[in-house]
C-alpha cells in the first residue's frame, strides 16, 4: 500500500473507532438533537403565533397560509424559521464534536497514536468524518419534526440537491472549525463552552427574524455574519424563492472557514503538548 | 555491559532538551544492547519521562543524536514509530471501547489485516489474562487490568523495542509481580526494553543494566551489581555510651569511620554472626560496654540514595560526574 492507501484505511479505521463511541454513548448524539428539536417546538409553538404575524407579506406563502386561517402566523413562521433550526442543529452537532477532540487528546490515546507509523491526518479526519455522519443524522431527525409539525418545503429536486450541499459544506467548515477549539485548551470543560457562540449566532441573523427588523449596528452585523447567507441561501432553496448572491456568499464563507480551520487545527495537533 | 556481538537497540548521544531557561535534559548518553532490560532509575522530576517521550518521538530533542531500531530519530521518525511500542505512564487505552476492540483497532492501526489481527487480539487477550473481561467496556476495568491492556495494545504489531514509562506505578505488589512476569517473557522472546521506574527493587529485579538520572544527568551506569560497589559496603556501627568508653573502642578495634559526636563506630564487615561473635567477645574481655549495634547491607537505595540524595543546601556541580562513575566502575 502506498502513502495515500494508508491514509485512507487509517482514516475509516479512525472513522470506525468514532462510530463505535456514538453507537455505544448515544447520549451526546440524544443531547445534540434534542436541544434543537426543543428550539423548533418553542418558538414555533410559543412565540411562533406572533413572530409568524411580523413577519409581513414577503414571509407569508400565498395561499397555505391563507387557507390555515387563524393559525396563519405559525404555520408561516415554522416555513421561515426551520433554515435557522437546521444550522443551528450544525452548531449543536460540532459541540459534540469540540468536546469529543478534547476528550481525546487530554486523554492518553492520542499519545499512543503518535508513537505509531499511522497516518497524521487520520486522528482528526477520523473526527470529521464521524460528525458528518453525525450531523447528518440530527438533520434528518430535525427536518423530520419540522415535517410532522407542518413544514412542508415547495423545493425541486435540483433545490433539494442545493440544501443537502449547504449543509453538507457548512457542516464540513464548522466541524473543522471545532476540531482545532477542541485543541485549544487543555479541558475538556472549557472546550464544550468555546463553540457556545456558533449556537447563539443564528440568533444574531437572519434565522429567527428577518435582519431588517433590528437595530442599525445589529442589523449590519446580522446581514454580514456568515450564518446569514447560509440561513438565506436554505430559506431560498427551501421555498423555491430567490436568494441573490446568498449562495456564493455562503459557499465562500465555508470554504475560508474550513481551509482556515483546517491548517489551524493540523497545527494544533503537530504541537499539542504532551502530558 | 554492551554485548559486541548485538548491535544497540537504541544509542543516545549528548541529548539536551530545555523547557525555556528550565534544562530537562543536560546531554546524556547511552546504549541499550537488543534483547536486553535497559532501567532508567530517578527521583520525581529527574527527567525519566521526557526521556521516553524524546525517544518516542512525542517531543523533540534540543540536541544531540539519537538512533532507535537502526533509525535515526532526527531524520526518519516515522521509522523510529514502525519499530517501537510505548505503554506510558497514563493509560492510553479507549475507555469507550471493550478490550478486544481496543486491541482490534492497534491491529488496523497496524495494517494487519482482519483476521490477522483478531488473531492477535485474541492471543494478547488469553496471555494478558483478559479473555474473561475481551467484551466488556475498558471503563469498567481495575487498574491492573487497565495497565495489562495498555501493555497488551503496545504489543500488537510485535514491536521489538518497548518503552515503558513506569508501568507499575500505583500497581498492587501482585499486579507488579504479573507486570514482571510479562517483560521477563518479553525480553526471554529477544525484546528490547527501555523502562522507566522509581522503585529500585524493580530495576534490580528486571535490568541489565541501570542508570540512574537525577537533575537531567545520568550520574551513574552499570549493572545492579556495579552500582552497588558505587557506595561504601556492608559494615556495622556501634555505639557509645559515654566518650572514654568510646576511646577505649576505637583503640582496641580499627573501625574506617568514627563519629565522635554521636559517639558511633564503623566497622567493615557483612555482619555475619561469626565476626560479630568475636568482635563482641573482644569488647566484652575488656569491659567495654555496647550500647547500640546496626548491621548494614548495601542494596539499589544506598546507591539510589548517595548518588541523587544531594542536600538542598549544597547546590555546586556534584564531584561525581558520568566519567568519574565509570572510572569507579573499572575500579
Amino acid at each position: 500500500m502506498n502513502a495515500i492507501a494508508y491514509t485512507v484505511s487509517d482514516s475509516a479505521t479512525m472513522l470506525r473507532r468514532q462510530l463505535r463511541h456514538m453507537v455505544r454513548y448515544p447520549s451526546l448524539t440524544v443531547l445534540v438533537v434534542g436541544m434543537p428539536v426543543i428550539f423548533l417546538l418553542l418558538f414555533v409553538f410559543v412565540f411562533g403565533g406572533t413572530l409568524g404575524s411580523g413577519l409581513g407579506p414577503a414571509g407569508a406563502v400565498g395561499g397555505a397560509a391563507a387557507a390555515a386561517g387563524a393559525s396563519g402566523g405559525r404555520s408561516a413562521y415554522l416555513e421561515y424559521v426551520v433554515p435557522g433550526i437546521l444550522v443551528m442543529t450544525i452548531a449543536a452537532v460540532v459541540q459534540g464534536t469540540a468536546i469529543s477532540v478534547a476528550m481525546d487528546m487530554t486523554g492518553g490515546i492520542v499519545a499512543r497514536f503518535r508513537t505509531m507509523s499511522i497516518s497524521r491526518a487520520s486522528v482528526l479526519t477520523g473526527h470529521v468524518l464521524g460528525s458528518m455522519v453525525q450531523a447528518a443524522l440530527a438533520i434528518i431527525l430535525v427536518f423530520g419534526v419540522a415535517v410532522l409539525i407542518g413544514f412542508r418545503p415547495s423545493a425541486s429536486p435540483m433545490e433539494w440537491l442545493g440544501v443537502v450541499g449547504i449543509l453538507a459544506i457548512a457542516s464540513f467548515a464548522l466541524i473543522w472549525l471545532c476540531v482545532a477549539l477542541g485543541m485549544v485548551t487543555d479541558s475538556v470543560e472549557t472546550a464544550s463552552n468555546i463553540p457556545m457562540p456558533l449556537i447563539l449566532l443564528p440568533f444574531l441573523g437572519s434565522g429567527f427574524v428577518p435582519t431588517d427588523s433590528m437595530p442599525g449596528p445589529l442589523r449590519l452585523f446580522a446581514e454580514y455574519q456568515p450564518y446569514t447567507p447560509i440561513i438565506e441561501t436554505l430559506r431560498g432553496l427551501l421555498t423555491s424563492t430567490s436568494f441573490g448572491n446568498q449562495a456564493i456568499l455562503a459557499v465562500a464563507w465555508c470554504v475560508a472557514i474550513a481551509a482556515l480551520s483546517y491548517v489551524w487545527a493540523m497545527r494544533l495537533y503537530e504541537k499539542h503538548s504532551v502530558r | 555491559m554492551t554485548n559486541n556481538h548485538s548491535p544497540a537497540a537504541i544509542r543516545v548521544h549528548g541529548l539536551r532538551k530545555s523547557y525555556g531557561s528550565q534544562v530537562v535534559l543536560d546531554g546524556i548518553d547511552f546504549e541499550v544492547a537488543t534483547g536486553t532490560v535497559f532501567s532508567m532509575l530517578g527521583p520525581n522530576g529527574a527527567g525519566k519521562t521526557t526521556t521516553v517521550q524524546i525517544l518516542s518521538t512525542l517531543i523533540s530533542a534540543d540536541g544531540g543524536q539519537v538512533q532507535v531500531g537502526g533509525h535515526d530519530l532526527a531524520l526518519d521518525p516515522d521509522g523510529v514509530r514502525s519499530a517501537i511500542g510505548v505503554t506510558g505512564q497514563f493509560s492510553a487505552v479507549d475507555k469507550f471501547l471493550t478490550g478486544e476492540e481496543n486491541l482490534v483497532l492497534m491491529a488496523d492501526l497496524r495494517h494487519m489485516g482482519r483476521s490477522g489481527g483478531r488473531r492477535r487480539a485474541a492471543e494478547l487477550l488469553e496471555q494478558f489474562d483478559l479473555a474473561d473481561a475481551a467484551g466488556k467496556p475498558v471503563s469498567t476495568y481495575s487498574g491492573g487490568m487497565q495497565r495489562r491492556l495498555d501493555l497488551a495494545m503496545t504489543l500488537v504489531g510485535d514491536p521489538r523495542i518497548i518503552f515503558l514509562d513506569e508501568p507499575t506505578a500505583g500497581l498492587d505488589p501482585r499486579s507488579r509481580r504479573t507486570m514482571w512476569q510479562i517483560v521477563r517473557g518479553l525480553v526471554a522472546s529477544g525484546v528490547t526494553v527501555f523502562l522507566t521506574t522509581q522503585y529500585l527493587e524493580e530495576a534490580d529485579q528486571l535490568s541489565d543494566r541501570i542508570a540512574v538520572l537525577d537533575h537531567g544527568k545520568l550520574v551513574a551506569q552499570g549493572t545492579a551489581a556495579e552500582l552497588k560497589r558505587l557506595v561504601p559496603g556492608g559494615h556495622m556501627s556501634l555505639q557509645f555510651g559515654d566518650a572514654a568508653v568510646f576511646e577505649r573502642a576505637t583503640r582496641l578495634l580499627e573501625p574506617t569511620a568514627r563519629d565522635d559526636e554521636a559517639l558511633t563506630l564503623d566497622l567493615p564487615g557483612s555482619g555475619d554472626v561469626r565476626s560479630l561473635k568475636s568482635m563482641l567477645d573482644r569488647l566484652d574481655g575488656v569491659g567495654i560496654e555496647v550500647d547500640g549495634l546496626t548491621i548494614h547491607t548495601p542494596d539499589l537505595d544506598d546507591v539510589f540514595l548517595s548518588l541523587t540524595g544531594r542536600p538542598e543546601a549544597n547546590l555546586e556541580p556534584r564531584p561525581e560526574t558520568q566519567s568519574d562513575t565509570r572510572e569507579a566502575i573499572a575500579r
